[in-house]
């Protein structure tokens, strides 16, 4: 199973590996990573589950839809060229050991 | 004496409860108790990603199962209250185990309404509540070709679009003249009722049942053939143990802003909570995920004697196809209101107004103007009519 290392807004790191399949924001939100609050459960629909995904990773990931980009635009917290929605981005072997930051305020 | 939160259901409202609460520093003890044995999971997929097969039983988990050992949350699942009593701050458990609290917390939810005759339920009807439900339902749908949905509200249509999906023949039975008459707006209605015949489902509207058989339904228009018979046609608030208890009920566990009930050490959160609504201006019970959270944080803020009065925006998404809609605010009686896009096609917006000022809107394919209005609406904002039409102008501006 994939590792993941979340890194929380105080700096606080998690590794958890996830099931294939699994997203970023169900692993952190299952995994008691703080900072994600992920209020619709995975449905593209609260921007609440936004994630800041390590820049080595990101064209490993599926393409964002556009939905996910207009939902992006409302996050609460500074959006970079390298912000997700967690509940949008599943894993997949390809992203063993990627590095996922959380900002500061969903 | 130090503080010891009880918490009767783990749906939306008692897991935020425990997650606030713990998240917020609380150290006392904390007993979760759940009814149903599944390790807590979300309902808004069932009708959704799970019963279309995308999403799995460990995927709509609220949290994996160390998250309770590691926040030392006692977990008590296949266990149903029975009783509370209120004179001695104690919950009884179906197996008489008694367990005492300092603040309890009444989360307990709604029932499915269930369609009978002559009072006795009506067999060979499925509803959908539960994970088991959903397992039921899931197993009924593949040795079914025929399916007839009674109510078109919005669980009725999202397992109709889904049925539809799978290839199934889709009735739907509604009563009113229109699909989620209660909520939606014809120019909205008017587009889902589109995409579902487009799918190939039949709607049926002002259609009132005579009987049901293991054929199909009788209406008064005509025979409808079904293999299976889903209904979701609303819910009964789960009260009856605060009722039991002398707690005041109406239509709910009657709640005031602090979601305390009628007995001040025992709060009521969610589906099962009546409470003042400010954006209805009066006394609702909402069935949503926003208001079992927000509820929830509410209640763990009074308990922590930070103190902070229910008044978040209500909000609400439903998924068919690939139509997503989400509402925000409430819309019931506006005397106004202004489309953003295209109205009638897949993707615009209504904004509502009452006496100038912005009440509701609900966007179809259009999240951000939904995260936008939310803020709009939370901060009392009401952008004009030309800025709303204007889909060159950002209504990030008027924030
Ligand atoms: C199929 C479906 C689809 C939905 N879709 C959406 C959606 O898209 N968006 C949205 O916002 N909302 C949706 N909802 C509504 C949303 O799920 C509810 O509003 C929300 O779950 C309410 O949370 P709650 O904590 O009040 O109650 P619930 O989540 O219903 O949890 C209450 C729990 O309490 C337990 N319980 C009750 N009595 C007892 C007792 N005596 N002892 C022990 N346990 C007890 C019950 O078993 C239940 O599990 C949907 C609901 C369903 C059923
Ligand atoms: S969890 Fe709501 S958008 Fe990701």
């Amino acid at each position: 199973m994939p590792i993941i290392t979340y890194i929380q807004n105080d700096g606080t790191e998690h590794q958890v590996s996830l099931p294939m399949g699994a997203t970023l924001m169900e692993g952190a939100v299952q995994n008691d990573v703080k900072g994600i609050v992920a209020e619709c459960g995975g449905s593209c629909m609260c921007a609440t589950c936004h994630v800041y995904i390590d820049e080595q990773f990101l064209d490993l990931l599926p393409e964002m839809e556009e939905e996910e980009a207009e939902m992006l635009e409302g996050a609460s917290a500074e959006i970079k060229p390298n912000s997700r929605l967690g509940c949008q981005v599943r894993v997949s072997p390809k992203l063993d050991g990627i590095i996922v930051r959380i900002p500061e305020k969903q | 004496m130090s503080k010891k939160v009880v918490i009767i259901g783990a749906g939306h409202g008692g897991i935020q409860v425990v997650a606030s609460l713990r998240e917020e520093g609380f150290e006392g003890e904390i007993v979760l108790i759940a009814s149903e044995k599944e390790m807590p999971y979300q309902k808004p997929p069932l009708s959704k990603g799970y019963l279309q097969g995308k999403q799995s039983e460990e995927s709509i988990l609220f949290r994996s199962a160390n998250y309770y050992e590691n926040n030392n949350i006692s977990l008590r699942l296949g266990e149903q209250i029975v009783k509370v009593n209120i004179a001695e701050n104690q919950v009884i458990t179906d197996s008489g185990e008694v367990i005492s609290y300092t603040h309890l917390i009444l989360a307990t939810g709604a029932n499915n309404r269930k369609l009978t005759s002559d009072g006795v339920e009506i067999p060979n009807i499925f509803y959908l509540r539960t994970l088991t439900d959903a397992q039921i339902i899931a197993q009924k749908l593949e040795n079914s070709q025929s399916v007839a949905i009674i109510g078109g509200g919005f669980i009725g249509l999202e397992l109709a679009a889904l049925a539809s999906e799978k290839g199934k023949k889709v009735t739907v039975i509604e009563s009113q003249t229109r699909l989620m008459e209660r909520v939606l707006p014809a120019v909205i209605s008017t587009v889902f009722q589109q995409t579902h015949e487009q799918h190939g489902v039949q709607i049926c509207l002002n259609s009132h049942i005579e009987q049901i058989t293991e054929e199909g339904i009788q209406t008064k228009e005509g025979f409808i053939q079904a293999d299976l018979i889903l209904a979701g046609i609303g819910v009964i608030p789960a009260s009856s143990l605060a009722e039991e208890a002398g707690i005041i009920c109406e239509n709910g566990v009657v709640v005031n802003e602090f979601q305390q009930t009628s007995v001040t050490n025992i709060y009521a959160v969610g589906d099962c909570a009546n409470h003042y609504n400010v954006f209805a201006g009066k006394n609702i019970r909402l069935e949503s995920v926003q208001n079992a959270v927000d509820q929830a944080k509410v209640a763990v803020s009074h308990i922590l004697e930070k103190p902070q009065a229910y008044r978040a925006v209500p909000w609400f998404w439903t998924n068919q196809y690939h139509l997503k809609l989400q509402m925000v605010g409430i819309s019931v009686g506006f005397d106004e209101y202004v489309v953003r896009g295209e109205s009638g096609s897949d993707k615009f917006s209504v904004y509502y107004f009452k006496n100038k000022q912005l009440i509701a809107v609900d966007s179809l394919n259009r999240a951000a103007d939904h995260l936008n209005a939310r803020k709009l609406i939370t901060a009392g904002i009401s952008p004009t009519k030309g800025q709303i039409e204007d889909l060159s102008f950002n209504l990030n501006n008027c924030l």
